[in-house]
């Protein structure tokens, strides 16, 4: 996978494989710790304990099941290639929580890629299920609730809808752009705000 | 410019004054292979460029669907078109642009784009020619 948002849908498509009505997609980035985070959580039907060890083992796993293969296998090595970590976490019956971390400047890593393209992706193959995309950026903050766009509408169907969709992908990137500027004066927190004055003076 | 409530309510404002227009599913499905081998050659940029066809030509009546590995990983992204009186046709080796082609000229004209189908011969699936455009 060329971009971590790849990842990122081919994780999702397990969460819908698994039943999931909700699935929670959030990023963190911190410059200062050099640190990054992608976890995706959802309420999917969960992975039983025993196939939970050897889960990102791509041989055991593909003979068990169909649902994961080497989808986790390479999530977890580019992690790992990045002085990062790897957990899977997983209940039956309550969901799985996978999630990776990033030393956010390792030569390695994958670049981040295009979210948005990725995010209509994953509502394209959702259903009704709600997506919530959450992406923190030394302090900054986007969220993206598909519940509020179908809301809006009154339709769960509503992210069928191409027109829509073409809203969302814009509305994903004009936010994550926002939030990749430091001195974009609306969103920033008290915390980041008292410190870049600080640093100026 | 940032995209606001208000532009998406808009939309909904129009759309139920469309009402049932898309409602009618009688057309053409396109399916798209989106299973980690789908995705890694390349799946995801095929399923935006048909998101914006489907919109930017107000093909009302196309259902978008996806599937997992049918297990010719070789040959993603793999897309079939599936034609009103149930009729299948599965494209290969998939780009953003050969999927215009096909909107264009087999949801649309309703002629199968042979170029970019995969063929059976003997049972055995034959890999398409690589043409460059």
């Amino acid at each position: 996978m060329k971009e971590l948002a790849l990842h990122i849908l081919d994780i999702s498509q397990n969460s819908i494989t698994a039943g999931a009505d909700r699935v929670d997609v959030t990023i963190r980035e911190d410059s200062k710790q050099d640190r990054m985070s992608i976890e995706i959580r959802d309420n999917g039907s969960g992975i039983p304990a025993e196939m939970l060890e050897n889960i990102t083992d791509p041989f055991v796993t593909t003979r068990t099941t169909r649902k994961v293969g080497l989808g986790l296998n390479l999530f977890q090595a580019g992690a790992l290639a990045c002085d990062g970590s790897f957990d899977v976490h997983s209940k039956p019956g309550e969901g799985t929580d996978v999630k990776a971390v990033y030393r956010r400047s390792h030569i390695d890593r994958a670049p981040l890629g295009n979210m948005p393209d990725t995010i209509v992706t994953m509502l394209m193959s959702f259903g009704h299920a709600r997506l919530v995309y959450t992406h923190e950026l030394d302090g900054r903050r986007f969220v993206f609730d598909s519940q509020e766009i179908t809301d809006t509408f009154d339709d769960p169907d509503a992210l069928t809808d191409p027109e829509v969709l073409e809203w969302v992908r814009e509305f994903v990137a004009e936010g994550l752009d926002e939030i990749s500027r430091p001195d974009s004066g609306e969103d920033i927190i008290e915390g980041v705000k008292d410190e870049k004055i600080t640093g100026r003076a | 410019m940032k995209k606001s409530l208000e532009e998406l309510k808009a939309i909904r404002d129009k759309k139920k004054a469309e009402l049932g227009l898309r409602k009618g599913k009688n057309g053409y499905k396109v399916v798209v292979g989106m299973a980690t081998c789908g995705i890694a050659a390349g799946a995801r940029p095929v399923m935006v460029r048909l998101m914006e066809e489907v919109n930017k030509r107000g093909l009302t009546d196309v259902t978008v669907a996806q599937t997992g590995c049918i297990g010719l990983c070789r040959l993603e992204p793999l897309v079939d078109v599936i034609d009103p009186d149930g009729g299948k046709v599965t494209y290969v080796h998939m780009t953003p642009d050969k999927m215009s082609r096909v909107i264009e000229e087999h949801v649309i004209g309703g002629t199968p784009v042979r170029d970019y189908t995969m063929n059976i011969l003997d049972g055995q699936i034959i890999d398409p020619v690589v043409r460059e455009d």
